[in-house]
């Protein structure tokens, strides 16, 4: 199944002969051109925007490049809402879950891979049946579930559902079973142990398919905003993708401040994107889940 | 962890009964050493996800705010959700977000990704844009269209206005809020087509689009005879995951329209949303949930049946 491979997008593969046209470059630039700018274009306004006074956005007609760089409205989102604090908690919910993804993905990849014990065949397929349950379904018991266990209103309840998961277990399990047995029989043979295999010569090998995964749960758990907005009514613990909204709601005239407070929140994904593009392109193929 | 595999000492006379119980401990610590590193994991998956979804089961047949104790009034949450109007207007607007968003969306990727996949110059930089939407949050997303789609001074009606056409509504019109929140789904999520249907185009056996050539095919030809078909079981795949995402559209809606205006963009996870969440009808709505799963695996299910009808193999 396409979803669960991690794709990587070499070069160009077209097979057909260049057409000489009467254009003096490819037609395909027509198309893509315009689509290239409508992508790109709204998030170059984001930034461009959060530069400007109210004034000037409100100025007629309207204007894209501002007059002078002006930090009104960053100052604003930071100063007239608790966004450092949102900042803090996302990192924090970002990292715990990677962190703890990697950990807990690999291991139980591994066990399925390559281990065997009694239940596993039950284990593992009730895993892959999770897939087909969707985060909707969800939303009440695992609600009602948190505020049992306390966990409601409390930055825990942000990041417990990305610590592991089953496409993780999933895409590491498909890593694990394509590498070559004979270097891990050969490590048994010296004398490691199951969980020496593992960390000294399955896991250094494992370095791509652990980016790929890290991207994902990275991508999943900074812009989530179904369970940190049902599940944390406390300013003091909201992400920034739940501050961002909740300020929205107050200021809905105030762009300046929103589209300073819409860079902080993604500036740090598109950055990551930009520098390790690869591991991004590979990581979609996966998590077409957002909306 | 200190299980390994044993190096069994090889004596020559050992006890057959020793040997049985030398293969018990074994399997016994290698059932220990499996579950070291599988359990914490399936445990959670399961008990986040299996767990919850058959409790939603038990939460569909009661009457619950979470204050008051529950009380079981069996199936009649389901009675209220088909006798509900708003039920039947969440469903229209999902179903009208679906049908527009899936096939748009499939037919775009595939069109990115055949451009894409042209040796022609900036190429990367096509790609780089096409995709960086997919990394903003919907909640950036949301707050985005908002100024781009506001009616006043945003760019959308700015572009209007250069090219001759009246200034529109956009978000703030019940009759085109949803048209809007497709388009801004679509710029959201085309990156994820696009890569899907880029790695399938990647896949196509090179020889087989030369042989065509060599039959003497042009290059329409080649596209609707060779491409097409080979792209057969991504679309079905593809196809079947959109419109499981497009069936619980929310996100978008909360950062922008908040199911307005009038109700006009309230979809079903939308509806579940404000019953359970701002009106502490439990039961009620994770029986509207159910009701959505359902629906979901009737649709998906139907669709895995037509492609291999059509012998597509997808699945």
């Amino acid at each position: 199944m396409s979803l669960l491979r991690a794709v990587e997008i070499e070069e160009p593969t077209s097979a057909l002969p260049k057409k000489k046209g009467w254009l003096p470059f490819s037609g395909w630039h027509l198309l893509l051109m315009p689509i290239a700018l409508l992508f790109a274009l709204p998030l170059v306004q984001m930034v461009l925007t959060s530069f400007m006074t109210d004034a000037e956005i409100n100025s007629f007609p309207p204007k894209f490049i501002p007059t002078s760089i002006n930090l009104g409205g960053y100052q604003q989102f930071l100063t007239e809402s608790l966004a450092p604090r949102w900042m803090l908690n996302t990192v924090l919910v970002a990292t715990i879950s990677v962190v703890a993804h990697l950990i807990l993905c690999s291991t139980a990849g591994y066990g399925y891979a390559r281990l065997k014990f009694r239940g596993r065949n039950f284990g593992f397929f009730a895993i892959v049946a999770t897939i087909m349950i969707p985060t909707q379904l969800l939303m009440i018991p695992t609600y009602v579930m948190f505020s049992k266990l306390g966990v409601v209103d409390t930055l825990a309840a942000a990041f417990i559902p990305w610590l592991t998961s089953a496409f993780g277990i999933f895409l590491m399990r498909q890593f694990f079973l394509s590498l070559p047995k004979e270097l891990e029989e050969a490590g048994m043979i010296d004398g490691l142990t199951s969980f020496g295999v593992f960390r000294r010569i399955v896991l250094p090998l494992a370095k791509p398919a652990l980016a790929t995964l890290a991207v994902f749960t990275l991508l999943n758990s900074w812009n989530d905003l179904v369970w940190p907005l049902i599940a944390i009514s406390n300013q003091d613990n909201f992400t920034i993708q739940v501050g961002l909204t909740t300020f929205q709601g107050t200021r809905r005239t105030q762009w300046s401040a929103l589209m300073a407070g819409n860079v902080i929140a993604t500036l740090p994904l598109i950055v990551g994107f930009l520098i390790a593009q690869k591991q991004f392109v590979a990581t979609m193929t996966f998590s077409g889940l957002k909306g | 962890m200190s299980v390994s595999v044993d190096v069994v000492s090889p004596s020559l006379t050992v006890d057959p009964s020793d040997r049985k119980r030398q293969r018990r401990t074994q399997k016994r610590r290698a059932n220990i050493t499996g579950w070291t590193f599988v359990g914490l994991s399936t445990f959670m998956v399961i008990g986040l996800s299996i767990f919850p979804a058959a409790w939603a089961l038990l939460i569909s047949r009661r009457k619950w705010n979470l204050l008051s104790p529950p009380k079981d009034i069996g199936w009649k949450n389901y009675n209220t959700m088909v006798h509900d109007p708003d039920v039947w207007a969440a469903l229209r607007h999902t179903l009208f977000f679906t049908a527009l968003f899936v096939p748009i969306s499939i037919l775009l990727g595939m069109l990115i990704a055949v451009a894409l996949n042209q040796r022609i110059k900036l190429v990367g930089f096509y790609r780089t844009a096409i995709f960086i939407p997919f990394v903003a949050s919907a909640a950036a997303t949301g707050i985005l269209a908002g100024f781009v789609f506001e009616p006043n001074y945003g760019s959308a009606n700015d572009l209007l206005r250069r090219l001759g056409i009246p200034t529109q509504p956009f978000l703030e019109s019940p009759t085109q809020a949803m048209l809007v929140i497709v388009f801004i789904a679509l710029w959201g999520q085309v990156g994820f087509t696009v890569v899907v249907y880029l790695a399938a185009l990647q896949d196509i056996p090179k020889d087989v689009v030369e042989a065509a050539i060599v039959d003497g095919a042009n290059r329409r030809q080649v596209f609707r005879y060779v491409t097409i078909p080979e792209l057969a079981p991504v679309t079905v795949f593809t196809a079947v995951w959109q419109t499981i995402t497009a069936l619980q559209l929310f996100d978008l809606v909360y950062t922008t329209t908040r199911g307005g205006p009038i109700g006009s963009t309230t979809t079903l996870v939308y509806y579940v949303y404000q019953v359970a969440f701002q009106q502490s009808r439990f039961g009620f709505g994770a029986a509207v949930s159910y009701g959505l799963f359902a629906l979901t695996m009737i649709v998906t299910l139907f669709m895995i049946w037509y492609s291999r009808r059509t012998k597509i193999e997808a699945f």
